[in-house]
């Protein structure tokens, strides 16, 4: 076990398509239990960010550690395709656009990668699969395609998906996003729950009040680089930097 | 002389025979290019150029030549390399291939249609790109395609009747043995085009079973 203090580290971030640099040297450090949250407008890297966390969009320059092993290491080829799926496993991610498999049931898009990858018997997958449904209280709907179920339902099923593999980190890259404004509530629950059981969590967000409620810091990210950061507190009540104000001003005068 | 179907009743022990060696055949040949087709499609977009180009120089020759050709030299060819197939074999491998190309040009369009995101979660929770295509991609891909594939096994069908020339008792040549035996070749060859139409008949049954059975689960 790694010092609880640097559970996920991120070592000067950097990633470039040809001459746009899109992070710019980032460094940033989370606690075991703590929810970070990330915002900024559209096109600031945040996305990008999260994304390189489990090197889903590999960085250019610097480092990622999740509990003191590095997840983007120099190996051959071959070695980091098997590291990679390792740490992986031990990173939940919740996208926008949920991904559900839509060939799937909701039981059997939980169940898939723990039983290939875990060896689950059909008695463990399926408890499995009760266990984390209850959680995101989709139990009644544990046979039903995605086609079948709400926004809202379809995102809870995804992050039960996740879940599945006990993640040690949850990624959440505008989770509500894609969601009409009335089943945002059910999502956010979901993560409150996640929040309280003190998992790991880095969220992208739009949802100002959604990330003062929750989490432990906030980051303005603009345009590659963390423009500010602290306790949502101070963040989103007394700002310090121009670019942040202005953001909020916009953010919260259009949210209303 | 006008129709006269009188004969018919006494050779049809052979037109079933033919039908039975068609539709075994077709069913073979259907199965080879559908797993082919997805082998190829996947060698095709994933494989390293050492595979990619072999195959790519496989489905240029198996869809740029007519099948007649191709089923003499896998037939009549490959004897004279010391590869000595039975009728009905090079007549499945022939027509299996030649219609995996045709299935694996639908199927690499579909995987390429496959939502990106779906192989983005899928190596999130861990899957190698392998585990992936195969679990995720693949399957959704190749249910996007049934039907057309089933339009292709249904010219598969009646390309079946090609192999008669390479000396397989399938419905067209025991028509043929039947016609000379009796010198009635519009009764027997109608008789054979009732037959062709049944067995189309079932595998268009088939083919919209099994798409019933996705559209249910979806």
């Amino acid at each position: 076990m790694n010092d609880q203090k640097n559970f996920v580290e991120i070592r000067h971030a950097q990633k470039s398509y040809g001459s746009l640099e899109v992070l710019k040297d980032i460094s940033l450090t989370v606690e075991r239990g703590q929810i970070v949250a990330i915002i900024g407008p559209s096109g600031s890297g945040k996305s990008t960010l999260l994304r390189a966390i489990n090197d889903l969009d590999p960085l250019t320059g610097g480092e990622i550690f999740l509990d003191g092993v590095q997840v983007n290491k120099t190996l051959p080829h071959r070695q980091y395709e098997k590291h990679i799926n390792e740490m992986r496993q031990q990173i939940g991610m919740v996208f926008q656009h949920f991904n559900l498999f839509p060939h799937m049931t909701a039981r059997e898009n939980v169940t898939m990668a723990p039983k290939m990858l875990k060896g689950l018997s059909k008695e463990q997958a399926d408890a499995l699969a009760e266990e984390q449904l209850e959680k995101v209280g989709m139990l009644d709907r544990i046979d039903y395609y995605p086609s079948r179920l709400s926004g809202g339902q379809k995102q809870r099923v995804a992050i039960a998906r996740a879940l599945a593999m006990k993640p040690k980190l949850m990624l959440f890259d505008e989770a509500t996003s894609a969601l009409d404004p009335e089943l945002v509530d059910e999502v956010n629950m979901v993560m409150k729950k996640l929040a309280e059981e003190h998992m790991t969590m880095i969220i992208v967000t739009h949802e100002m009040d959604f990330a003062a409620a929750v989490c432990d810091r906030v980051l303005f990210m603009d345009q590659g680089v963390v423009v500010e950061e602290g306790p949502p507190e101070v963040v989103f009540r007394n700002p310090t930097k121009d670019r942040t104000k202005e953001f909020l001003r916009k953010h919260l005068a259009g949210a209303k | 002389m006008g129709l006269d179907f009188s004969v018919v009743p006494q050779y049809l022990d052979i037109l079933l025979l033919g039908c039975a060696w068609t539709i075994g055949i077709t069913l073979a040949a259907a199965v080879l290019s559908f797993f082919g087709g997805i082998m190829f499609a996947v060698a095709a977009l994933y494989g390293p150029w050492i595979i990619r180009l072999p195959f790519r120089l496989i489905a240029w020759v198996f869809m740029g030549t007519p099948l007649l050709l191709q089923l003499f030299l896998i037939y009549f060819g490959l004897v004279q390399i010391g590869i000595d197939l039975p009728a009905f074999v090079a007549g499945i491998i022939g027509l299996g291939l030649h219609f995996a190309v045709y299935n694996s040009e639908l199927i690499q369009t579909a995987i390429l249609s496959v939502d990106k995101g779906q192989m983005e979660a899928a190596r999130t929770v861990g899957l190698s790109r392998g585990q992936a295509l195969r679990k995720v991609v693949i399957p959704q891909a190749v249910r996007a395609v049934i039907p057309p594939i089933g339009n292709n096994m249904i010219a598969l069908l009646k390309d079946s009747a090609l192999v008669s020339v390479i000396g397989v008792s399938e419905l067209t040549l025991s028509a043929q043995r039947a016609i000379g035996a009796t010198y009635r070749p519009f009764e027997f060859y109608l008789m054979a085009a009732a037959f062709y139409y049944v067995i189309n008949l079932g595998m268009e049954w088939v083919v919209w079973r099994i798409e019933r059975r996705i559209s249910i689960s979806r």
